[in-house]
């Protein structure tokens, strides 16, 4: 059914359609709206299931674990910080094998505390063993955590459903809820590959020593490589079921005979195609590449789509400090033995919006240099640059940069 | 394409007409986004809200730096530096106060547009009446879908019933209808001069 509504909302609703037995939930903006609405439905009967409401994210995600290990379908959602909170857990459901879904409203990390929107929570726990699929729109938020049960539970791997804060989780957009009953011929009863039940003992979680531990790890990677197939079959499978398009690997568009190809994740794509559509009709060959799925890094799939491309523009909303773009390492593996020209541009960190305008200046510029931050206020950083010169205690530079600026609180845009 | 701009303070519901101008395109069969800009969510603090009415998917996820229309609910707000930032000539605007341009230090302002696209409506007293708070986002819908006939009355009327229920709902219906009728007179009234 069409429906206008909010992105979180359309979320809660799908998850609901999932029937998780276990809710866990500590509010973090902006990923609660998506569990208020859930708590809600737990609230008047329309979705049976144990709501708890816990003291920290560490607890939601231990929770998550100690339901899923009992054989629940457990969700929980969270985002920056809280992410961070949780993490030594995150780390732990992946490696017990137990098939939870949460989304991350992304959103950056602090210091200095922002609430906005980037990727950098969850490319921090990039390396967790997670599968981490992006949306770019409300309609593929709501898709994707329909076949990411599916997909965890296949696997016994857990996923993880990125989905910008604000830009994705606050905006109503028109999306199309499913009927009830095609997620149940999409999304089969949970059957554990482990579970703890007290007539059939078995230990969960073990320590394994230097014996075994590569081993089990190395199981960890051929699993993940796995589960490429099973992400695309599921994505696959839900087309059939709902007549859409949704998840996958990776998502081309205008790439066919492009010279210049912008990789890029989650909500960003729509703004990135409108600025493809106004450049192609002024001559330019570009397209864009959309990862869906960033882990498992479908390097084979990026490596085709990325084609005959001779530049390759990277787009990330998130920065790793000493090195530069974190998705660009995986494109730069990708295309070993090529000779791309690959550029990563930082853009839109902690809400900063990326426009079209700056995008299409940005993308028909010939000299673009291998590391560019998308209208960076250079001003603003040299001035600071100077005070630290000049005077040993400069004091917090942060703060110092909001008065350079005359405002005391941010605003966004 | 058309883009709106809202722009009022924490707690005057400025998420929620921008919601409800999205639900009213969409009642039309048109595609709509409506999303917030928030910044430290305070009451009182300003607060801007977006939304994109289109016939085909909307992709952008950007904010809006060009309205075609905006919405100040609250006056006070006006002389921000950057209120009007990006409205062109062929713009609307429509300002809830009692008050006419000339009142609000706007009437050079207002004579680089289009006169009959500018309009003051009272929102807040209308709601008052109508509503029994000074909630003024239906009445201001009301009275943009007068000005701009980019949504109908009717739309808006069923975007404000599927949001709210029993006498909200019908406070706000009636604030919005008191809007409309208001500022299609004062477009007549600046037709006819």
């Amino acid at each position: 059914m069409l429906k206008q509504t909010e992105g979180s909302r359309a979320v809660a609703e799908a998850v609901a359609m999932c029937r998780p037995q276990v809710i866990c939930a500590y509010p973090i903006t902006p990923q609660t709206h998506i569990v208020e609405a859930l708590s809600a439905m737990v609230k008047t009967g329309d979705l049976e299931a144990e709501f708890l409401n816990v003291e920290s994210e560490f607890a939601a995600m231990s929770v998550a674990i100690g339901a899923s290990a009992a054989g629940a379908r457990a969700y929980t959602a969270t985002a920056s910080q809280g992410l961070l909170f949780m993490s030594e857990a995150v780390y732990n459901a992946a490696g017990l094998g137990l098939p939870i879904v949460m989304t991350v409203a992304n959103r950056a990390i602090g210091a200095p505390i922002n609430i906005w929107n980037d990727h950098s929570d969850s490319m921090s726990q990039r390396d967790a063993g997670w599968l981490q699929l992006f949306a770019e729109t409300n309609q593929e938020a709501l898709d994707l955590h329909i076949q990411a049960f599916r997909i965890a539970e296949e696997l016994s791997i857990p996923v993880m459903v990125c989905m910008d804060g604000f830009l994705l989780t606050h905006a109503s957009e028109r999306v199309d809820i499913p009927d009830p009953g095609q997620v149940d011929a999409f999304l089969p009863r949970y059957d554990p590959r482990q579970v703890l039940d007290p007539d059939d003992p078995v230990s969960i979680g073990a320590m394994v020593g230097p014996e075994a531990f590569t081993e089990v790890r190395y199981l960890a990677y051929e699993r993940m490589r796995q589960s490429l197939g099973v992400i695309e079959a599921a994505a696959a499978g839900f087309a059939e079921q709902f007549g859409r398009d949704s998840g996958g690997l990776v998502r081309p568009y205008r790439t066919e005979d492009a010279e210049i190809i912008v990789v890029a994740l989650g909500s960003v794509l729509g703004t990135v195609k409108d600025t493809v559509d106004e450049l192609r009709a002024g001559g330019r060959k570009i397209g864009v590449l959309g990862i869906t799925t960033f882990r498992p890094f479908p390097a084979d799939a990026v490596r085709e789509a990325l084609g005959g491309a001779r530049h390759v523009v990277v787009l990330e909303r998130a920065l790793a400090p000493g090195s530069g773009g974190i998705v660009t390492s995986d494109v730069r593996t990708a295309l070993v033995g090529r000779s791309t020209h690959i550029s990563t541009v930082i853009a839109g960190l902690g809400g900063r919006a990326v426009t079209r305008k700056s995008l299409c200046a940005l993308l028909q510029a010939e000299d673009l240099q291998p590391l560019t931050f998308l209208d960076l206020d250079t001003g603003l950083v040299d001035r600071e640059l100077a005070r630290m010169r000049t005077a040993r205690r400069s004091g917090p530079s942060p703060e110092n940069m909001l008065r350079d600026l005359g405002i005391t609180a941010s605003g966004i845009g | 394409m058309f883009q709106v701009r809202f722009h009022g303070r924490g707690g005057q519901g400025v998420v929620t007409a921008a919601e409800l101008l999205a639900s009213a395109a969409f009642s039309e069969g048109r595609h709509a986004q409506a999303f917030p800009s928030f910044g430290s969510e305070r009451m009182g603090a300003p607060v801007m809200s977006f939304c994109r009415i289109d016939d085909k998917p909307i992709r952008t996820h950007e904010p809006v730096t060009e309205p075609d229309a905006l919405i100040i609910q609250d006056a006070t707000l006006l002389h921000q530096a950057d209120l009007f930032a990006g409205l062109g000539r062929e713009g609307y605007m429509l300002i809830n106060s009692a008050r006419g341009f000339g009142e609000l230090g706007l009437g050079d302002f207002v004579t680089d547009f289009h006169r009959d696209r500018l309009l003051v409506v009272p929102a807040s007293s209308l709601a008052l009446t109508h509503l029994g708070r000074p909630l003024p986002g239906a009445a201001l819908l009301g009275g943009f879908a007068a000005l701009t006939w980019a949504v109908s009355l009717d739309a808006v009327l069923a975007a404000i019933s599927e949001k709210f229920a029993g006498p909200v709902a019908e406070g706000n219906a009636r604030a919005a209808r008191a809007a409309f009728a208001f500022v299609r007179d004062e477009r007549e009234a600046l037709t006819d001069a």
